[in-house]
């Protein structure tokens, strides 16, 4: 269990750094509490495993500082920093028997080995390895190779964040769930900060209390995922959390409305206040889930057509044309045909706008 | 890794050790005769290219040069050409008989060259090939051709059977696929396997001198012919040894970067 | 996974064509002659397996055999270990590392006989730097009339000659190994030795059997380097097996004693191949990834 707290950390792998880009990971700041599970989610080069290796300390960042329960760790390795890691695949090894793989770190740290045995068979219980124990380690199944490595991590009772690195990549499907399940079962029962990097939005949603998204080095927000749902900071988490993502329309702002492909869309008096006198590139956010769509001319809505309409069973997901813009919709019902016009309405309370791709109002 | 501490001395040390006899033999090659026979010195005092200008200038010396070059250029295509799709059947499928194949296959590589010296010797003679540099090609080909297919097929089997199937139904006829598509992805072990043939056919000499006796003479055999005559040049000795280096060492400075990424002869 | 098709043949073709043509005839006239005795070339005698009875009795070849045994097994002992520490003491990437490669190598391209006859000056006590060097030290060293002289020149040459193949081949094999493996060592506090003997050597062990396998069979099959270092000598303390063959064939132009041996010959170094290849396959039950 430790408190993570992450001062200016930022990494550049070229000497100087001048501008954003030649950050592998751009300044930042961020606290993690004690005990939680926490997501980093993003995709592919985002920088997440950059900073999962940071806060391991199997990476020294070039800038900033790693403080765990207040201490500074910054130049600590990773064995000094009481972390287990769990990597894409599984690392194990493959000479010694399941046993031996968990009995590993305890050994080098000179335990005894009656205290070896008990906590070997605490962890293997935990993990459901208990009849494997005796058997090669290199001839068990990828999710129970998984589980060693993670069975590792746990084996030293001081460990006090367990970083797991995108650890289902490997996984069968159906395996996934149950270890996924077992993973929560254990941060419940130890207590353990976790802190688990993925590109898949569902793992992180439903693995962690809070996610970090980022993108292209930068932390763009930390929140839970209702607060990354229904309130994106950026458009790409606005883009990337949800299925589909969030319709992200460019819009001029003008007279307390958005106005985009002709038609006006008014503004609460508070977006209108927040938006009056940005200067950049105004973009229009509403999540597919609540576009309304009327039959009728409406007060307050923009003509569209429909496009295309697919029935998913618990609801239809529809797209429509919007001049030259294309927006989705997640409706209940809709008895309709493709080709038909319609009226949009873009709630105001649940329209977001971005300048510059950070929100504004 | 191991600590740098350690380690770096052990591999200065390796390394003197290793180059020592060849700048021993460049040392040579410097030296007049009278001089090497005199004292003996850790450099030239009276540094000479006579011995070099010997060879460049002589034919009986450079023509083994060539006829070398020659047969081991010969050689590295055409294994590597016959290897490759052999590589790829064994790597993308099964068939009757093939794990027997590839056993046998291996099995030519662990004949020893003097088993087939009188063989080759009639062999070759009969089909009128003595003395070309095609027949020493052919013959270096009996340990190549199993090493490269070898080698080439574990790199092939790197590559995901997907890339193939996914080629066909873009619509590549099989031969395109494998020059377009197919090549590029192993180029690293076409060179390795190209390295190998070079080398293994490059420094082979028994059988290069058995097959040839004038035409297609390998350097290998002039440099013996000098060790028994009357009076050991060894000047002229040494330079030779120096230029029979260089050729290895320019086709593994062209290849480093496929050793130390790609070496591995697949399997590993 | 691979689809069965034996349409597959056509494309072994080519390879099934070229190295029957080298292997396969030549071995056949090698059996043909094994039992037969050739008087002239017109006359051939059918004489069964007595060619091979001779063989297996003939006191020569015994001793050939026993010390190349000694020097196949001397050869493995020696280089395998060392290949391994210098590729472990190599830089895993730069220009180091290439610079390194390029000069390790280098041994590997040089024609057999210039290695012999590198290590024929190197050795001498006149014009060689070793053998001057030696002398100097007190040491008493002389190659062509010292049976032992003979024996470790010949090994240390082979030595410098052949460990640069085990380097590389190990040095490829640690370069697979993903970074992952290393950083789960630290994390676990693993020494230095764990390190090597948990996950380095595991995972070299593809690439050591390769090594094994080839050092084994060019080793038992050496001919030009000891012939031009020592001509096998002194008297036959360094004649090896490939020599003792040549001298039977070509010499003394014993076709068909000569023909028997090499059926032999052949067949031992199958036979220690096929057995060190199976023993390896067993000694780890590794998963194939």
């Amino acid at each position: 269990m430790a408190r993570i707290e992450l001062v200016d950390l930022a990494h550049a792998y070229k000497p100087n750094p001048s501008a954003p880009s030649d950050y592998a990971l751009r300044p930042m700041n961020m606290q993690w509490d004690d005990g939680g599970a926490y997501a980093l989610l993003g995709p592919s080069g985002c920088g997440k495993t950059t900073l999962l290796n940071i806060i391991s300390g199997l990476l020294r960042p070039s800038h900033g500082r790693v403080l765990f329960d207040g201490k500074d760790v910054t130049n600590l390795p990773p064995e000094a920093r009481n972390i287990a890691q769990v990597f894409q695949f599984p690392v194990i090894y493959d000479t010694m028997t399941v046993f031996d793989n968990l009995a590993f770190p305890l050994r080098n740290r000179g335990w005894k080995t009656a205290d070896i045995n008990k906590r070997v068979q605490q962890v293997a219980e935990m993990l459901e390895l208990t009849g494997d124990l005796k058997h090669r380690a290199s001839g068990l199944s990828v999710d129970a190779k998984q589980k060693i490595s993670l069975g590792r991590g746990l084996v030293r009772p001081d460990v006090a964040a367990v970083l797991f690195d995108e650890p289902l990549t490997v996984i069968d499907p159906h395996l996934k769930w149950l270890l996924r399940r077992k993973l929560k079962e254990i941060h419940h029962e130890l207590k353990l900060s976790l802190i688990y990097v993925t590109h898949d939005q569902v793992e992180a949603l439903t693995f962690a209390d809070k996610v970090v998204v980022m993108t292209q080095g930068e932390v763009v927000q930390a929140g839970t995922a209702q607060e990354l749902f229904e309130e994106p900071a950026h458009t790409f988490v606005g883009y990337f959390i949800g299925n589909p993502g969030m319709n992200l329309l460019p819009c001029k702002i003008n007279g307390g409305a958005a106005h985009l492909a002709g038609s006006s869309i008014p503004l609460s008096p508070d977006a209108s206040a927040a938006l009056s006198g940005a200067t950049g590139n105004t973009t229009l956010g509403i999540r597919p889930e609540f576009v309304e769509c009327e039959f009728e001319q409406m007060p307050d809505t923009a003509p569209a057509t429909i496009t295309s309409i697919r029935n998913l069973g618990t609801h239809y997901l529809a797209e429509f044309r919007l001049g030259e813009h294309t927006i989705a919709a997640k409706l209940r019902q809709l008895s309709a045909s493709a080709g038909e016009k319609v009226w949009l309405r873009l709630p105001a309370e649940r329209t977001l706008y971005y300048v510059n791709d950070k929100r504004v109002a | 890794m191991m600590s740098k501490t350690l380690t770096r001395p052990i591999l200065a040390l390796y390394l003197l050790l290793s180059l020592l006899p060849i700048y021993w033999m460049l040392n040579m090659s410097l030296k007049t005769n009278e001089e090497i026979v005199g004292a003996l010195t850790m450099w030239p005092s009276n540094l000479t290219f006579d011995n070099f200008k010997t060879i460049f200038t002589d034919p009986s010396w450079y023509d083994g040069y060539i006829n070398s070059i020659i047969y081991v250029a010969i050689n590295m295509i055409l294994s590597t050409a016959v290897a490759l799709p052999a590589a790829y059947a064994f790597s993308r499928y099964s068939f009757l008989g093939d794990k027997h194949l590839f056993f046998w296959l291996l099995t030519n590589r662990m004949t020893p060259p003097a088993v087939f010296l009188l063989p080759f010797f009639q062999l070759y003679s009969t089909v009128g090939l003595m003395d070309t540099h095609l027949a020493v090609a052919l013959a270096h080909m009996v340990f190549n051709v199993p090493l490269a297919v070898w080698i080439l097929e574990g790199f092939m089997s790197g590559i995901p059977k997907e890339i193939d199937e996914t080629a066909y139904i873009d619509g590549y006829s099989f031969p395109k696929f494998f020059v377009k598509i197919f090549l590029p992805m192993i180029k690293s072990g076409v060179g390795v396997t190209m390295f190998f043939c070079f080398m293994f056919s490059w420094v082979e000499l028994l059988l290069a001198r058995t097959l040839t006796s004038v035409n297609a003479k390998p350097i290998a055999a002039t440099m013996t012919r000098t060790v028994s005559a009357a009076g050991m040049d060894w000047g002229v000795l040494s330079a030779a040894g120096v230029l029979t280096i260089v050729p290895g060492a320019l086709v593994i400075w062209f290849v480093r970067h496929y050793i130390a990424k790609g070496f591995a002869m697949g399997r590993v | 996974m691979k689809t069965y098709n034996n349409r597959a043949w056509f494309l072994i073709l080519p390879v099934i064509l070229c190295v029957a043509f080298s292997a396969i005839l030549p071995l056949m006239t090698i059996v043909n002659y094994s039992v037969q005795d050739i008087l002239s070339p017109t006359q051939h005698v059918f004489v069964g397996t007595e060619w091979f009875r001779m063989v297996m009795r003939d006191s020569e070849l015994h001793g050939a055999l026993y010390r190349q045994l000694i020097f196949s097994l001397s050869v493995l002992a020696i280089q395998i270990p060392l290949g391994i520490l210098i590729a472990l003491s190599m830089p895993a990437q730069g220009w180091k590392a290439s610079m390194s490669l390029v000069l390790i190598a280098l041994p590997l391209l040089i024609p057999w006989n210039v290695v012999g006859t590198i290590w024929q000056i190197f050795g001498r006590g006149d014009i060689g730097l070793l053998g001057y060097a030696i002398n100097h030290a007190g040491i008493s060293y002389n190659y062509t009339g010292d049976s032992i002289d003979a024996w470790v020149t010949v090994l240390v040459m082979d030595i410098w000659h052949w460990t640069p193949l085990v380097v590389l081949l190990c040095y490829a094999g640690l370069r697979a190994i993903p970074d992952a493996y290393y950083q789960a060592a630290k994390i676990d506090g693993a020494s230095r030795w764990a390190v090597f003997r948990f996950i380095q050597l595991p995972k070299l062990r593809n690439v050591l059997m390769i090594a094994v396998l080839l050092r084994f069979m060019d080793s038992f099959m050496i001919y030009t380097e000891p012939f031009v270092l020592t001509g096998g000598g002194p008297g036959n303390a360094t004649t090896f097996l490939s020599q003792y063959l040549t001298q039977k064939a070509v010499g003394q132009f014993d076709l068909g004693p000569a023909a028997a041996f090499s059926l032999i010959y052949f067949l031992i170094i199958l036979l220690f191949c096929f057995v060190l290849y199976n023993w390896m396959q067993r000694v780890g039950t590794g998963d194939k990834k």
